[in-house]
């Protein structure tokens, strides 16, 4: 297997990556999102995973087996706990209507794509292509997070956000330092099961997991 | 210990008071220790100041650097001439408010008087610090510490909302003051990041900066002093605060201010422009017509007094405006009489204020009012304040042999001075001035007419006022040794002429020639003018003798006791006395476009009618409320920001990210 075939393979992943951000975009139901978000997931790993094993870049395994264990198995399993426990598997209202919300995620991906030219012109990795595609994953997580009214949605938003954020650093440069990556992993998972103990607490004060209950709260 | 400098002397008397402070925290729980104790050594301590003060005046400046404060930055403090006569102020007036202290806070609960001990210590020893830095740092650590201590002083009966409010006013412009002083000792070090005032001496700075630095410091000691329009925290500190206090504020507290413009523009830059005189000398007459207007027009006698000191300064900042114009024309002579003028009505206006101040603590302290609507006739039974303030009272109007008198004659001899002058619109402008001056200093004597005339003499207005007590002996002590510092400083003016000498040598290289002896004063030539106090006073003595015993020679002898200006009318009781709002009508229907008059008329059925009129400033009305609607308004627009919705503000990070990708690219 040469250079090139690798190169191939992370480019169709990270071609998954951008799709399946899209697929979250359009996803109507939660229990369906926190699916993709692990599919998400399991296409982070194969690619670290493939990039440490193409460049004998031995820490990015590790990061690769963490992602695995977090971000494909604890993660969503404690979701779908979440999502049946608060039997809130109804459809997610989203603020825009799904066709805008993927036009302006197509201009988004653009945007990304123009900004990463130049940084990866710099940048001396074998993956440096697949950096506007994390740019665009980063951008596309945003912009979910702006359009669902959900709290849990909010949540997936800002995981999928952070796998973006790991793609870019890995195909940038590598991936960050094997310790900074473990202390990312395990803020996401405190701000995982904080958030979950919140979302409990949300519901028992307004008798529902919709953020527009809580803008009662603002100053007046 | 015998070969210690003054200014050894004056930093250890600082530390001799911080000791004090820590002292009066300890004594929570006994109260005749703090007045029995406390504060009669802290008066010995001011006494020992201003005995300092006076050493520093005579000897050649000292210098110390005290090794505290943050690593490499120590402080640097140093005893001139300059600092020497205004600690010798500070030491002499405190001496007598403290020993007035000592009796007026007995009736106080301990735990208030331990705090306010410590504070009144720790206010002291801001004070003398503010005097003695000789580098940015440290005096900028010592006024805050004057500010703060003396901010906590105000608010002694923190427990009362208004006087909350009046604190917090006063904070709030003590700072915008620091700040402007901040930026002025910026601007001062000339970008060379050495804040000792020895460099700031020797760097040039271009007539911009050096105009910018003097502008920064109008304002923010001008924030100090009460110049108009920062004048605004003055009426309502005063009053809040407990006498003694007030009378440290206004008599010592508002010239430091007068001190730190000193030494910015006469040691530490070296340009003076003659158009910052002519600046001062506007905003100064501003201030102390603006001062001496609504003074007449108060019915609060301690209100009364702190419009009367906005007046003062404002008569001390046209002096120091004036001698900024010879200095800068090259009339040495002529700004050396003028500096005198003014550093002797500081030291003038800090003796007769402080007594004027403390005089009111014990009618309030006796009567529990300070409305002078319902004071009067207090004479016959408060005798010793009565005389007393009286000699303040004298004093402050300007009249001779009293120390008011001299100053104001000086200054007034300096305008009148100034057709020499090379700029021909000053010359036509000054004497304008000098006019001001005079109106300023006649409606002064007005104003001191209604607050002796009405608190003092005539019938009382209640009847609770018959069994006022007199202040006790530490009150009268204190009362005495500043009556005796006015009528000394009024009867020797060329010996104290004399110890200002080595200030003017100092600032200007120059000194006051003085043409006259101990006996008579005669600034510039003894042609022109002259004025000998001591003879005057002796002639008013004599003819006084002569008329009361040619009087009683002629009189039957037998006194009659009878209501005072019933003028014949038998029917006359203590409502139909003119009364403090009646006395400043005339003035309030002059000046009232610059106030805001509050009248409460009284029914004309209503049997025990009650009149009532409040004179307000209307400089608050037109440059603070236009400020504080203006935050008002900005904060509600930034309010709007806040939707409360998540969604909102993800967007406004998601709008930031994209604006900062895009333009940082």
């Amino acid at each position: 297997m040469n250079l090139s075939f690798h190169l191939q393979v992370i480019n169709l992943l990270a071609a998954l990556l951008l799709l399946i951000s899209f697929a979250m975009l359009s996803q109507r139901r939660v229990v369906g999102l926190v699916t993709l978000f692990a599919w998400q997931g399991a296409a982070l790993a194969a690619s670290t995973a493939l990039v440490a094993w193409s460049t004998g870049q031995h820490h990015l395994y590790w990061s690769a087996a963490l992602t695995l264990a977090l971000k494909v198995v604890a993660m969503p399993w404690f979701f779908y706990r979440l999502v049946r426990k608060l039997d809130i598997n109804r459809e997610v209202e989203a603020v825009l209507n799904i066709p805008t919300t993927m036009l302006i995620g197509i201009a988004l991906v653009i945007f990304a794509f123009n900004l990463a030219l130049p940084i990866s012109q710099m940048a001396g990795t074998v993956t440096r292509s697949t950096l506007g595609i994390a740019m665009a994953c980063v951008l596309l997580a945003f912009l979910m997070m702006i359009t669902r009214r959900k709290a849990i949605t909010q949540v997936i938003g800002f995981l999928a956000m952070e796998n973006g954020l790991f793609f870019a650093a890995t195909s940038a440069s590598y991936g960050m330092p094997l310790v900074v990556e473990m202390g990312v992993a395990l803020d996401v998972l405190v701000g995982v099961f904080v958030l979950g103990i919140f979302f409990f607490q949300i519901r028992e004060t307004f008798d529902s997991l919709d953020l527009k209950h809580m803008e009662r709260l603002k100053e007046r | 210990m015998l070969d210690a400098t003054p200014l050894d002397w004056a930093w250890g008397i600082v530390l001799y008071w911080l000791l004090l402070a820590g002292a009066g925290l300890a004594c929570r729980r006994h109260a005749r220790l703090v007045t029995g104790l406390l504060f009669p050594l802290g008066a010995l301590g001011a006494l020992a100041m201003a005995a300092v003060g006076l050493a520093g005046l005579a000897l050649p400046a000292g210098h110390f650097v005290l090794p505290i404060g943050l690593p490499d930055l120590p402080f640097h403090l140093r005893l001139d001439a300059l600092s020497g006569v205004f600690l010798a102020l500070l030491g002499a007036a405190a001496f007598g408010v403290t020993v007035y202290g000592a009796g007026y806070f007995r009736s106080m609960e301990a735990g208030p008087l331990a705090l306010l001990a410590l504070w009144y210590h720790l206010f002291l020893a801001g004070m003398a610090l503010v005097l003695l830095a000789d580098d940015a740092y440290a005096f900028m650590v010592a006024w805050e510490l004057m500010a703060l201590s003396s901010y906590f002083l105000v608010t002694t009966d923190h427990k009362v909302p208004v006087i909350r409010k009046a604190g917090f006013l006063y904070l709030l412009i003590a700072h915008v003051g620091a700040v402007a002083l901040l930026l002025c000792f910026g601007v001062l070090q000339g970008g060379h990041g050495a804040y000792t005032f020895d460099y700031m001496r020797s760097a040039a700075l271009t007539p911009f900066w050096a105009s910018a630095a003097f502008l920064l410091a109008l304002f923010g000691f001008g924030a100090k002093a009460g110049l108009v329009p920062l004048h605004v925290w003055l009426p309502e500190a005063h009053p809040a605060a407990p006498s003694p206090v007030s009378a440290l504020m206004s008599g010592v507290m508002l010239k430091t201010a007068v001190y730190g413009l000193l030494r910015v523009t006469f040691d530490l830059l070296n340009v003076q422009l003659a158009w910052w005189g002519s600046l001062a000398i506007a905003l100064g007459l501003l201030t102390a017509l603006y001062g001496v207007v609504f003074a007449a027009v108060q019915s609060d006698m301690k209100r009364l007094l702190a419009w009367s000191s906005i007046e003062n300064v404002g008569i001390i900042l046209a002096g120091f405006g004036l001698t900024v114009i010879f200095y800068a024309d090259g009339k040495g002579g002529l700004a050396a009489l003028t500096l005198t003028a003014l550093l002797y009505h500081a030291v003038n206006h800090a003796f007769f204020k402080g007594l004027l101040f403390v005089g009111t603590g014990s009618v309030l302290h006796s009567t529990g009012v300070r409305h002078m609507g319902a004071l009067g006739g207090l004479i016959r039974f408060m005798p010793w304040t009565a005389w007393l303030t009286l000699v303040g009272v004298l004093a402050i109007a300007g009249l001779p042999p009293l120390n008011g008198f001299v100053s104001e004659w000086l200054l007034l001899q300096a305008f009148l001075l100034t057709p020499g002058l090379s700029h021909q619109y000053l010359n036509m402008i000054i004497p304008v001035a000098a006019a001001a001056v005079a109106l300023a200093a006649a409606l002064a004597a007005y104003v001191m007419v209604k607050f002796y005339g009405v608190v003092f003499l005539g019938q009382p207005r209640a009847e609770n006022l018959r069994h006022a007590h007199d202040a006790g002996w530490p009150e009268r002590l204190g009362m005495a040794w500043l009556a005796a510092g006015c009528v000394l400083l009024g009867l020797f003016p060329s010996v104290v002429i004399g110890w200002l000498a080595p200030v003017t040598r100092l600032l200007l290289s120059q000194t006051l020639v003085n043409d006259g002896n101990w006996l008579m004063l005669a600034p510039v030539s003894a042609e022109r003018a002259s004025y000998a106090p001591v003879v005057f006073f002796l002639v008013v003595v004599a003819i006084t003798l002569v008329v009361f015993f040619g009087v009683k020679r002629v009189y039957h002898g037998r006194t009659r006791r009878a209501a005072p200006w019933d003028c014949g009318f038998p029917e006359q009781d203590a409502r139909m006395q003119d009364s403090a709002e009646g006395f400043g009508q005339p003035i309030r229907q002059i000046f009232s476009v610059f106030m805001r008059v509050e009248r409460e008329t009284p029914d004309p059925f209503d049997a025990q009618p009650r009149y009532r009129g409040d004179s307000r400033d209307k400089v608050w009305l037109l440059a603070y409320q236009p400020i504080a609607d203006l935050v008002a308004w900005l904060s509600a627009q930034a309010g709007r920001l806040q939707h409360g919705s998540i969604q909102w503000y993800l967007i406004y990070s998601f709008a930031t990210l994209i604006f900062l990708l895009v333009f940082t690219r």
